[in-house]
């Protein structure tokens, strides 16, 4: 092996790959058999993380970054003069199992560039996750790129070795995506998430008859959307993810703060910030939605395009809500316990296994851990205390961030707040 | 008066204590790890002598009216050894006997909310080494990591570990604890070392550091093999940062600089 050559290799195409923003390696069900290497059938796990407080677990890297398309927003594309490598598929092998031997990783999460074409580019993913399972009898984590335009057959043959296939969308709306990558068409994108959707649909079909049918991409699909690169509101996005969601069962639809990377009129430019924080706003959100039982309409709509960034959205749910609170937290059902804010889902169930023994009262809340700062103005409970006074949603917005620390706070402008 | 039960510190031994408890029918116990317990004059002190056949019987009698998740919360916070949980233990294991179920939901309750918090902590740190475990290659076939946790986890990592890397042989050592677990790819057994390098300096990765003429010299095939793997691990780790996003503090919180000294990536 040559060795300076391969962390060559490995410096460029790790680089190229870490825009990505997918890393989870849980939700599979692949145990380890015949005493081979590898078990990816409990939780996830981060190994480690980087700088910028992002976690790694799994080796995330392209094939190659050879690409035949031009899209403005990535690094790799045609237009963009930078160094190009590529992994032949046994180095790839050996990097995997030799990473993984040492526990420094989860599983492989391998993506590239689209060379000659993407059913070649697929073809050769494929090839590198059939050598792990079948010649190293490897059972940990793969996650493979669908390739947009790649065949049906061969994003069915992909699930077969895979946990888990992703699509990016990359760009929330049609528009977007014409302005930024005239070459790719919305159509390729929607089609092997299609493909895959319809292999897991009958394999678990099929698994609940013939009890020895193979696993197929047992940790599904997600896919990933750029924040900031063209000029959607957070209601596109949030309509868009939500359509993933119900329309083809993603697991997971990642938010990726856009982190300019060329120079070009459509895009911002070179240097401008990471949009990190509306980015974390629009996760919480997802939370909400996949969690709490939030319905998205309930969050963003006609009068609401974009979420505050001065509080996190169940707040502004319920500050715009005022008249559902406060909730008895000693009577209340769990979905409105859920949608008090400062309330997360562990202590949901907390609550609700704990009021079976007794009624419960500031202390105890407390005691359990929720956030009194921002609960305790839409909350009763067995204590002679609670918020008397009629306030307003501002009033208590100021109170709530007059109290509150945030890494943010740079960003919000208080004087609004206090005096309206 | 109170009576101080002093125990050897294992499971077994606080098990017997709490049988003894029962058993001479003891109103104010305070079990103490022997130890770490300063003599008081004027209380009782009695000597647990640790008996398995005693211990077991409370285990299952108290297994037999709880259900899985309770008895490893206790059993977890047992592994926090933390000063004083003994007691705590006790009063949760009274608890479930005398109402004959656990009371595992009962989160307002300070007993069963101490054993949950600290079943917690080390579910936690459980995890974290399941994670921060770097195995590095010390003769041609097996595969070595040292590890320092805050709480006792060997005994709760080593099904992981056995399902998942079946194929090869490996030590997991705990050098605060100063025992380790050892798999054969058969089964997993507690091993202890004799270490010839003072304690603090039997990191793997410090005695590369410090010996670098060792580097220059010849060198075996796994040894080469290992220094090149740990090298691209380290540059993937490198690569695959994003310097715009820089987000020290949340780094820090992720990865608390304790650990460090076994990460090569972080050295």
């Amino acid at each position: 092996m040559n060795y300076e050559r391969i962390k060559e290799k490995l410096e460029i195409l790790a680089d190229a790959a870490k825009y990505d923003v997918s890393c989870s390696s849980s939700g599979s069900k692949r145990q380890n058999k015949n005493k081979g290497l590898g078990d990816s059938s409990g939780m996830g796990i981060c190994h480690t993380y980087t700088e910028d407080g992002r976690c790694v677990s799994l080796l995330k890297i392209l094939l190659t970054n050879v690409c035949i398309f031009d899209c403005a927003y990535c690094v790799t594309r045609k237009s963009n003069d930078i160094k190009r490598a590529a992994f032949t598929v046994q180095e790839v092998v050996d990097l995997t199992i030799n990473f993984y031997r040492r526990n420094y990783i989860e599983g492989l999460f391998l993506s590239s560039g689209i060379f000659k074409s993407p059913d070649a580019t697929m073809e050769r993913l494929i090839r590198v996750a059939k050598k792990l399972r079948e010649e190293e009898n490897f059972n940990g984590y793969i996650h493979l790129k669908s390739i947009p335009g790649a065949s049906d057959e061969l994003m069915q043959e992909a699930g077969l070795y895979a946990d888990r296939l992703s699509v990016n969308i990359e760009i929330p709306t049609k528009e977007g995506l014409k302005l930024l990558a005239p070459d790719k068409d919305h159509k390729d994108f929607i089609k092997p998430m299609k493909a895959v959707q319809n292999s897991i649909q009958i394999y678990k079909s099929e698994k609940k008859l013939i009890k020895n049918t193979p696993i197929y991409a047992p940790a599904g699909q997600s896919t990933q959307m750029i924040v900031g690169a063209t000029g959607e509101s957070d209601r596109d996005i949030m309509y868009s993810a939500n359509f993933f969601y119900n329309k083809f069962q993603m697991k997971r639809v990642y938010y990726s703060g856009y982190i300019p990377v060329a120079n070009d009129s459509r895009l911002p430019a070179i240097g401008t910030d990471v949009p990190m924080m509306r980015e974390n706003r629009l996760y919480q959100t997802d939370w909400l939605l996949r969690f709490y039982g939030f319905n998205i309409q309930e969050i963003l709509n006609e009068s609401h395009l974009n979420l505050d960034m001065d509080i996190d959205p169940k707040l502004s749910w319920a500050l715009r809500n005022l008249d559902q609170f406060p909730v008895d937290i000693n009577k209340a059902d769990k979905r409105m316990i859920a949608r008090v804010p400062g309330i997360g889902m562990k202590s949901v169930g907390k609550i609700l296994s704990a009021r079976r023994y007794r009624k419960l009262n500031w202390e105890h809340l407390k005691a359990i851990g929720i956030s009194m700062n921002r609960s305790k103005y839409f909350l009763t409970c067995n204590s002679r205390e609670f918020e008397t006074r009629d306030l307003t949603s501002a009033k208590i917005k100021s109170l709530i961030m007059l109290n509150s620390k945030s890494k943010y706070r740079k960003n919000f402008n208080y004087q609004l707040n206090l005096f309206s | 008066m109170t009576t101080t039960l002093l125990y050897d510190g294992s499971l077994n031994g606080l098990l017997t204590a709490i049988f003894t408890i029962y058993d001479h029918k003891i109103k104010l116990p305070i079990i103490s790890k022997a130890s770490n317990t300063q003599k008081n004059l004027f209380d009782g002190t009695e000597i647990v002598i640790t008996d398995t056949v005693k211990a077991q019987r409370v285990w299952k009698r108290f297994e037999s009216i709880c259900n899985h998740r309770d008895s490893y919360q206790v059993y977890c916070a047992f592994l926090s050894e933390i000063t004083g949980m003994e007691n705590t233990i006790y009063e949760y294991i009274k608890m479930t006997f005398q109402a004959k179920k656990a009371p595992g939901g009962d989160f307002t309750n300070p007993v069963v909310l101490k054993i949950a918090q600290a079943a917690k902590m080390v579910g936690r740190e459980k995890h974290r080494m399941e994670a921060f475990v770097r195995f590095h290659l010390i003769d041609e076939e097996t595969y070595y990591a040292n590890i320092e946790p805050d709480f006792n986890v060997l005994p709760l990592i080593v099904k992981h570990f056995k399902n998942r890397y079946a194929d090869q042989n490996w030590i997991i050592y705990d050098l605060s604890r100063d025992y380790g677990i050892s798999y054969n790819q058969i089964n997993v057994q507690e091993v202890h070392i004799e270490f010839k390098t003072p304690k603090g300096q039997r990191g793997i990765l410090n005695n590369n550091n410090n010996s670098y003429s060792h580097k220059l010299s010849a060198k075996t095939k796994f040894e080469e093999v290992e220094n090149n793997y740990r090298d691209l691990w380290n540059q993937y780790f490198k690569s695959t940062n994003i310097q715009s996003r820089k987000n020290i503090k949340l780094h820090l919180q992720h990865v608390p600089k304790r650990y460090w000294k076994y990460l090569s990536e972080k050295v």
